[in-house]
């Protein structure tokens, strides 16, 4: 599959490709954390401000009218992007985590009671195990965590040994921030349907980097953010099954979330506006569908190829260097890198690398009982995106090489 | 020297290094050559944590002067601690809580010290200032 085009092209799309950092060229591999915008997002935005702002499904008005349509259009694109069934079981929300603690809170108030128990994998980042540590918490239910291999596999068996009937939702991520690991969600989500148990999907890292198809996962819930997708910040998507959502009472009240009110009593709207209280952020909503536009007019396959050519260099390159270790080495695994060259510390590593003009995450990475798992404090994580280069890469590797020699 | 005086001497160091590689160079053999931390004293009482990197700073006060000890465990973190301890230990009370410290700026380090950083640094030099109050306290009231 070849991209639409070309990398020269796709790099102008994104104006901060060209950044200076320190008087270098700045190496940006830190998609994980958060990808960059293409023009067609910023001028979106830019755009939408200047001809088509007013509040979405609350006038009469022209411009109401034109941006409400925008924004139930922008709906169908992610539908249409995540292959969910229906327009309305696409809920706008502020991200990942908002969409994480909306479930962990309208289902818990819903389901979970006294003694239930709610199933996690020990890959899991903050945001999709702190909103159901919190739940228990309210609930008194138990977590239990599916432990992983060293390198960085989901143990299965221990998975279905962990579900009983006092399990009432399980939530694994897709795709492991910090081990790149692909889960194989949709044998995840077989398993806990056999048992009557709902899953959501935490897609943070997943949607950035390939197929993602709700219906063929047959998920209860997939989540994700914007920003992690080439688009804007403070925008995200909760996806659920109608007959999920149908379900849950919502988990915050206002305006527009209500069909009527009355001091005495509300009713309240139909998806997905039930689950949308107050002014959406709209804008960010169109971004993100003019996001997923562009990933589409590359060519998904063609994006997922090129970065799996690129972690490949990536992880010959690193591997050569002598006593580097990597952290997650999965079969399937999306195109980021965790590693720590020998005994250096992460942050030292990292400052030295940032000097370099090459942006890499170091720390825990939100995911401290995984750091704990392999008994470090933290490590490096270069995530690739489909607008780096192999140059990009290359540097990477010689960077890394030069702070061992630094640290020797 | 007061420690003003070793501030500047801090910046003449620093003065004779070309690029930023130097620097950090410097820094790196600093931080393996900073004086070594009693292992006792690695406790959560002592431990300054940062997100980054982790510092510990054990202070201890005899005849009216503060003598520092810190370790972090990575190595330009460690760097500079030992430039922190080189200005700050051995000083009285009043003369920690009076400092005003310009020398990480002058020497191009400021970034280590800002508090998103988060690896410890800022926090090591604040709580050397808390422990120099609370001698002082005790000095005047004593
Ligand atoms: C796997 C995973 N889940 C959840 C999140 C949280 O995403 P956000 O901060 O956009 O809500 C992230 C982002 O770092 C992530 O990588």
């Amino acid at each position: 599959m070849k991209l639409a085009k070309s990398i020269e092209e796709i790099r102008s799309d994104f104006p901060i490709l060209s950044t200076k950092a320190y008087g270098k060229p700045l190496v940006y591999l830190d998609n994980g954390a958060t990808t960059q915008k293409p023009l067609q997002v910023i001028k979106l935005l830019e755009e939408l401000y200047r001809t088509t702002n007013a509040n979405v499904h609350r006038g009469v008005h022209y411009l109401s009218d034109m941006v409400s349509e925008r924004y139930e259009a922008a709906r169908e694109t992610v539908r249409a992007f995540i292959n969910a069934g229906a327009r309305e079981e696409i809920i706008f929300t502020a991200g990942t985590t908002a969409s994480i603690n909306a479930v962990a809170f309208s289902f818990g108030e819903r389901y979970v009671r006294e003694g239930d128990e709610i199933v996690i994998s020990g890959m899991e980042h903050h945001a999709n195990i702190v909103p159901w540590q919190m739940l228990c918490e309210r609930k008194k239910a138990k977590l239990k965590v599916i432990p992983f291999s060293d390198a960085g596999v989901l143990d299965l068996e221990a998975y279905r040994s962990l579900l009983s009937e006092r399990t009432r939702i399980v939530a694994v991520t897709h795709v492991s921030n910090v081990l790149g690991t692909i889960n194989p969600v949709k044998e995840i989500v077989a398993e806990a349907h056999r048992h009557g148990i709902p899953v959501l999907i935490d897609g943070a890292q997943g949607i950035q980097h390939g197929m993602v198809d709700v219906t063929d996962f047959d998920c209860d819930f997939y989540v994700f953010s914007g920003h992690k997708v080439y688009g804007p910040n403070g925008i995200g998507v909760l996806y659920g099954k109608a007959e999920v959502l149908n379900e849950l009472p919502p988990y915050q009240g206002g305006g527009d979330m209500v069909a009527n009110v009355t001091f005495e009593k509300t009713t309240y709207n139909v998806l997905p506006f039930k689950f949308e209280a107050g002014t959406t952020n709209f804008t960010g909503a169109i971004g993100l569908a003019a996001a997923l536009d562009y990933i589409s007019l590359l060519g998904r396959e063609a994006v997922t190829e090129r970065e799996q050519a690129l972690l490949a260099r990536a992880t010959t390159g690193l591997s050569a260097i002598e006593g580097l270790r990597i952290y997650g080495t999965a079969p399937q695994k999306v195109s980021l890198i965790s590693f720590l060259p020998g005994a250096i510390h992460q942050y030292d590593a990292g400052m030295i690398l940032d000097k370099m003009g090459i942006a890499v995450r170091t720390g825990t990475h939100c995911a401290q009982p995984l750091m704990g798992r392999y008994g470090i404090t933290g490590n490096i994580r270069a995530s690739i995106a489909f607008y780096n280069t192999e140059d990009e890469v290359d540097a990477l590797v010689k960077g890394v090489r030069k702070v061992t020699e630094m640290f020797a | 020297m007061t420690i003003n005086e070793i501030q500047d001497q801090i910046i003449e160091e620093f003065a004779q290094f070309g690029d930023w590689m130097e620097r950090y160079e410097y820094l790196i053999d600093l931080g393996r050559s900073l004086g070594p931390f009693d292992e006792r004293h690695k406790t959560p009482e002592y431990l300054i944590e940062g997100c980054q990197s982790k510092v510990w700073l054990y202070p201890s006060f005899e005849e009216g002067i503060i003598t520092f000890t810190a370790d972090s465990d990575a190595l330009i973190t460690r760097g500079i601690v030992a430039l922190l301890v080189r200005v700050f230990s051995g000083r009285t009370p009043a003369e920690i809580v009076d400092a005003r410290i310009y020398f990480i700026e002058k020497i191009g380090l400021r970034e280590n010290l800002s508090p998103t950083r988060s690896n410890g640094l800022l926090a090591m030099m604040k709580q050397m200032r808390l422990y120099a109050l609370a001698y002082k306290t005790k000095q005047e009231h004593s």
